[in-house]
């Protein structure tokens, strides 16, 4: 069953009411949105780089308290983080994070901007290479 | 029609939810099953479970007999034919049937005509046949109160359109089509017309040859029937001409290295094997609907229809998508709440409902949303229904309040 009370907990609505790191970082080494197709909610993160490590973090679009919470939380871990540290975060480390216990109806909001993240560093290593 | 004897009819609305009692206003995806059906498909594992056809054992036939008993009731249910009724998994599968069965005939350059406010189910298929076989996809618009848009959808049919497509219900607005009128049109150009039935068939009986029907889909589980259990009323006279749709077991008449000869309609759709359990819980579901009585659960919806568009549409920041005349099924945003925050909210308070495009995409575009709130009632809801769904509404705005 779903806890409602739990799902939206203060942290979560905190983070949802005031996002972190929310709006678009120009000419950012990384740069990529991603959709979710089951409610087409739509994340763009930007992350500067500077010597292998985030400089700075930024996430943009629209979407569910959890998908937007979740994405603000996880950009505050993001930063300063170098891309193999970033690469080895896992689902688990986001509802960690978040405290959370969500069904499979809500996973895909909260693992949103992880996958933005993991796609956003696959291609920007692939351009490097 | 008592609904307080309907509700002990459905064992699942005991259920508690969130220590709430279950206020379940998501009909429009799935109906929950009397205590009739699912008794009766109890009955069919423990009495006379058994592949039909080919087989002259009791317990066959027995199945075959249930399954075929079954397809004269429906053909009853619709006014057509015993051969002219198709059972399939689905309304989808019906509608691919007709699809990619239908058009694989048609003259390339030909055109197909669909609407707006179609779920992908009466879209897709049409949008993915005509890339397939070469031929022209139209969509005619709704206007602005979600309506089809009869003007443009004239304009729309060209000389070359060949076949319409068409809900009778609208999934999303639960907006009735006019299709006899659609039809009407259509005809006057020798259109074939197809209607996705879907969210009609749970309150009316279907009279395809006064609609002016050529194809008409629908599907078990949305009118207290099992899922899986799908139905295509197909006129014998485009059915004869169409190839199967699976190929395999039960088609076929003689099997050659080299050739192949199909056996009649309309067990030349019906490939493998069947769904006998699904069939047998369509059959009882039918004659339940029947004992309330279809003039009543019409009665019922159109009340707390007109109560529900009138009071949903009055709370602070909803928007109510659609016009007040519809079938009760309404669907509404809650300000700038994400409508999944507003769905998994209102399950605290033990209300079901849906969130999200419907996948009637097309008609969220026409909106301009991504997607919103659905609230879909049936014959077991009742007023104290939608005052819970009002109450959950207006502590949802407020929650989410930024």
């Amino acid at each position: 069953m779903i806890n409602v009370d739990e799902l939206y907990k203060q942290q979560i609505m905190e983070h949802y009411r005031s996002p972190r790191n929310k709006g678009v970082l120009e000419n950012a080494e990384i740069d990529f949105f991603e959709l979710n197709p089951l409610c087409g909610d739509e994340i763009r993160l930007t992350m500067k780089l500077n010597g292998g490590r985030v400089k700075d973090v930024k996430f943009d679009g629209r979407g569910c308290a959890i998908s937007q919470s979740s994405a603000s939380l996880m950009t505050e871990e993001f930063k300063e983080k170098t891309l193999d540290e970033l690469k080895k975060i896992s689902q688990e480390d986001v509802l960690r994070k978040l405290g959370i216990n969500v069904g499979p109806g809500r996973l895909k909001c909260v693992l949103l901007i992880l996958k933005a993240l993991q796609r956003g560093i696959f291609l920007y290593e692939k351009s490097e290479n | 029609m008592k609904i307080s004897e309907i509700r002990a009819d459905f064992p699942i609305l005991k259920r508690k939810i969130n220590g709430k009692r279950l206020v379940y206003l998501d009909n429009a995806a799935t109906t929950q099953k009397p205590k009739a059906v699912i008794d009766a498909i109890k009955n069919y594992y423990e009495s006379f479970n058994s592949n039909i056809h080919r087989a002259v054992h009791t317990l066959a036939e027995e199945s075959t007999e249930a399954y075929e008993n079954t397809r004269e009731k429906v053909a009853g249910f619709v006014n057509g034919k015993s051969h002219e009724i198709v059972f399939t998994r689905s309304t989808t599968e019906s509608l691919n049937l007709v699809a990619y069965s239908l058009l694989a005939g048609f003259e390339k350059g030909s055109e197909i005509l669909v609407t707006e406010m179609e779920h992908h189910s009466n879209f897709v298929p049409w949008q993915q046949a005509c890339k397939f076989y070469g031929l022209k996809f139209n969509v005619a618009n709704v206007n602005k109160d979600a309506e089809l848009d009869m003007e443009d959808f004239e304009d729309k049919l060209t000389n070359k359109t060949k076949l319409v497509a068409v809900a009778h219900v609208s999934n999303v607005t639960g907006i009735i089509n006019n299709v006899k009128e659609i039809a009407e049109t259509a005809k006057e150009k020798d259109v074939i017309v197809a209607v996705d039935g879907a969210q009609a068939v749970q309150s009316s009986e279907v009279d395809v040859k006064d609609l002016g029907a050529d194809f008409y889909a629908f599907s078990g589980h949305k009118m207290l029937a099992p899922m899986g259990i799908g139905v295509l009323f197909g006129s014998e006279e485009f059915l004869e001409k169409m190839r199967p749709f699976n190929m395999g077991g039960g088609i076929i008449k003689r099997v050659r290295k080299d050739e192949t000869t199909w056996n009649d309609i309309p067990n030349k759709f019906e490939a493998g094997t069947q769904n006998v359990e699904g069939v047998v819980g369509l059959s009882v579901a039918i004659d339940y609907l029947k004992k309330i009585g279809f003039d009543s659960i019409k009665l019922h919806e159109k009340k707390i229809a007109e109560k529900a568009f009138k009071e949903i549409s009055s709370l602070k920041d909803v928007t109510v998508y659609g016009g007040p005349k519809r079938k009760p099924i309404i669907s509404f945003n809650v300000g700038d709440i994400h409508p999944h925050d507003v769905a998994t909210y209102l399950d605290k308070f033990g209300v079901a409902v849906r969130a999200g495009n419907h996948c009637a995409a097309p008609l969220m575009d026409v909106f301009g949303i991504n997607g919103n709130v659905r609230a879909s009632f049936y014959i077991y809801n009742d007023e104290d229904d939608l005052d819970v769904l009002i109450k959950a509404i207006e502590e949802a705005r407020r929650f989410f309040a930024r």
